[in-house]
């Protein structure tokens, strides 16, 4: 499904250069729930750009369901972004003007649907992360959790191959993370392929698979037991 | 690319943010109020500047005769170049095609009373054409007319201000008035725009001055108009033409300014359009400062939009959006922005210049309008405009990396 191969990236500053990923290897299988975990500063959010396409590797081998992702044009960037990734963030970054289902139906805009078709299986998205009955209202209407929902049937739409999360749980209290992890984990259980960082070790062994990230090497990749959310909440 | 989703996109967007899109519009309506308002005034001044010059038919050409200083062909300076009727003839056989109206004139000073009332006038004997020439708008009865030539007639044709003096409350026409002791009858009263002297003047067949004057052919002026269809170059070549073949005529050197004189009003003509090209020239400048400015505000603000909006952009980005589509929602919100909101401001101006309209007479601004090819114009070059103002910030917005629009800070 998804495979690295010494993965090297590193930003200028000032005249200097910080070398925040120092040869990655990593490979995901379909169906696979990964939590990527490290400090602040490991690298763990750029190598989660990297994997959706939103920066580009200096160094190194990425292959995304059989296709090499290197030198990209924006326009294909975009392509291959809508086709196959779903994005999950930290802060939801819905569009404020518009609401629960406009939103969700945006990525689906940009693959060309027309209207009609992407309100329906915008609707159909909501409907699954139960917020049929807030289709009409504005982010700022609604919850925090409500709106993580919200991006999360927006991340749905498209049907992408891959789910990538963000600290999806970041900026939620306790009980709606859990929540939140139990609609992931369902989503997982019905075989989709989620990757997502976080630096909570709860939210992380709610994982099946732990990629320890330290100054930009891989420090520990296990297999974990799977705790299941609902047993929380 | 311009399918009906992405009108919805842009509208919502704009709907969305009312007080942006207010404020942005609000930048252009005001610059396209201010150019609507200075053109219009200016035009106004135009019309006023223009009006001023067509007192006298403006494709005229005057030929005044006097002494020679020059000795040429053995003739001494300091004689006296005196026109006859048979000169007039020659020019008009001469360049017969050349030549619109033809009038002799000539000058003198009448004494003119009516019962009791008396005053001194100037007098001027013509041909018919004269009142083509002078633009003379005949008031009551006629002008002076081929017969009167033929039977120098004791007629005159007196002016507004003329009767005015003279008979006082009462109507001049079929009255004789008394001019140096002789009868004459007056058959018609003009008015003319020129002014209060050109009104107190008294015109009388040619042929009857000549026979009660003196009774010679001499003539004093030749007036007479040029073919309108000539442009003005060839008006001037005419009429340095005419002047050599007068100053042959009468053994005239050539470098004699004073024997005979040609006036041309084309020169005049040519200084009316020189000023009209200055002031043209000043209301475009005046109007594209104002335009660019306008540009520049909105151009402006739609980098701050553009600004504001990274994170929007971003999130976009990272569903899919390509470039192309980020530049269009830029794009055409900034036309779209401009083009409305421009025309608000050129509808307003327009009605406001037709508002003010009465008032701006008393400083010579007459009918400050803009015509319908101006605003026409005008909206097409806000169109253009919207585009250029909008085109960096689309630029630059569809630059923008996802991953740094996304950060959470």
């Amino acid at each position: 499904m998804l495979k690295i191969n010494q993965l090297h990236k590193s930003y200028p500053i000032g005249d200097s250069s910080l070398h925040v990923l120092k040869g990655i290897d990593l490979s995901v299988e379909e169906g696979e729930m990964v939590a990527i975990m490290g400090s602040s500063g490991s690298g763990k959010s750029t190598l989660l750009n990297i994997i959706g396409m939103l920066d580009e590797a200096d160094e190194g081998d990425y292959i995304l369901d059989g296709l090499p992702i290197k030198d990209l044009t924006e326009k294909k960037a975009a392509v291959y972004r809508n086709k196959f990734l779903g994005f999950i963030f930290q802060s939801f970054n819905l569009i404020n003007y518009k609401n629960a289902l406009e939103n969700v139906a945006l990525p689906l805009y940009y693959q060309g649907m027309k209207r009609k078709e992407r309100q329906e299986l915008a609707m159909f998205h909501l409907e699954k992360v139960g917020l049929a009955d807030w289709a009409k209202h504005l982010p700022k209407e609604l919850s925090g959790g409500q709106n993580q929902r919200v991006a999360i049937a927006r991340a749905l739409a498209a049907n992408p191959k891959l789910l990538l999360a963000d600290e999806p749980t970041g900026a939620l209290d306790t009980k709606t993370s859990y929540d939140i992890m139990a609609f992931i984990q369902q989503l997982n259980d019905e075989g989709k392929t989620i990757l997502m960082v976080t630096h909570e070790e709860d939210i992380a062994n709610m994982c099946k698979r732990i990629v320890r990230l330290r100054d930009g090497v891989i420090m520990e990749d296990k297999k974990v037991e799977q705790v299941r959310a609902e047993q929380h909440v | 690319m311009f399918d009906r989703d992405l009108w919805r996109e842009i509208f919502q967007s704009i709907n969305m943010n009312r007080t942006r899109s207010l404020l942005s519009g609000f930048t252009v309506a005001f610059a396209i109020l201010l150019f609507t308002i200075l053109f219009g005034i200016a035009n106004g001044l135009q019309n006023t500047f223009a009006e001023a010059f067509v007192d006298d038919a403006n494709n005229s050409i005057f030929i005044h005769s006097g002494k020679t200083t020059k000795a040429h062909k053995g003739l001494q300076a300091g004689r006296r170049i005196q026109f006859k009727n048979e000169d007039l003839s020659y020019v008009k056989d001469e360049f017969g095609n050349k030549v619109e109206f033809i009038t002799a004139r000539i000058y003198k000073n009448a004494q003119a009373s009516f019962r009791n009332e008396q005053n001194s006038y100037n007098l001027r004997a013509v041909h018919p054409d004269h009142q083509y020439l002078e633009k003379t708008k005949i008031k009551e009865g006629r002008y002076i007319n081929q017969n009167d030539l033929q039977n120098r007639t004791k007629v005159v044709i007196i002016g507004r201000l003329v009767e005015e003096d003279l008979f006082l409350k009462t109507a001049a026409l079929g009255k004789y008035i008394n001019l140096n002791g002789i009868q004459y009858k007056v058959v018609g009263v003009f008015t003319d725009d020129g002014g209060d002297n050109e009104e107190r003047l008294i015109y009388m067949p040619v042929t009857t001055a000549q026979h009660i004057y003196g009774n010679n052919d001499y003539i004093d002026q030749i007036n007479l108009t040029y073919n309108p269809e000539m442009d003005y170059d060839r008006a001037l070549a005419f009429s340095s033409l005419l002047t050599r073949k007068l100053k042959d005529r009468f053994s005239i050197a050539k470098s004699d300014q004073r024997a005979i004189r040609v006036r041309n009003m084309a020169e005049g003509t040519k200084f009316v359009n020189i000023i009209s090209y200055v002031l043209t020239g000043l209301i475009l400048v005046i109007g594209l400062g104002t335009l660019i400015a306008g540009i520049v505000g909105i151009s402006n603000i739609m980098i701050f939009i553009v600004k504001e909006r990274t994170k929007e952009i971003g999130i976009r980005k990272a569903l899919g959006a390509s470039p192309r589509s980020i530049v269009s929602i830029i794009l055409i919100e900034s036309i779209l922005i401009t083009t409305i909101a421009g025309y608000f401001g050129l509808l307003l101006g327009v009605g406001v210049l037709e508002f003010a309209k009465p008032y701006l007479l008393e400083y010579f601004i007459k009918d400050p309008s803009v015509s319908n090819s101006l605003v026409i114009g005008a909206t097409l070059t806000l169109i253009i405009a919207g585009a250029i103002a909008g085109y960096l910030p689309a630029k630059k917005a569809s630059k923008i990396k996802p991953i740094i629009a996304l950060r959470n800070d």
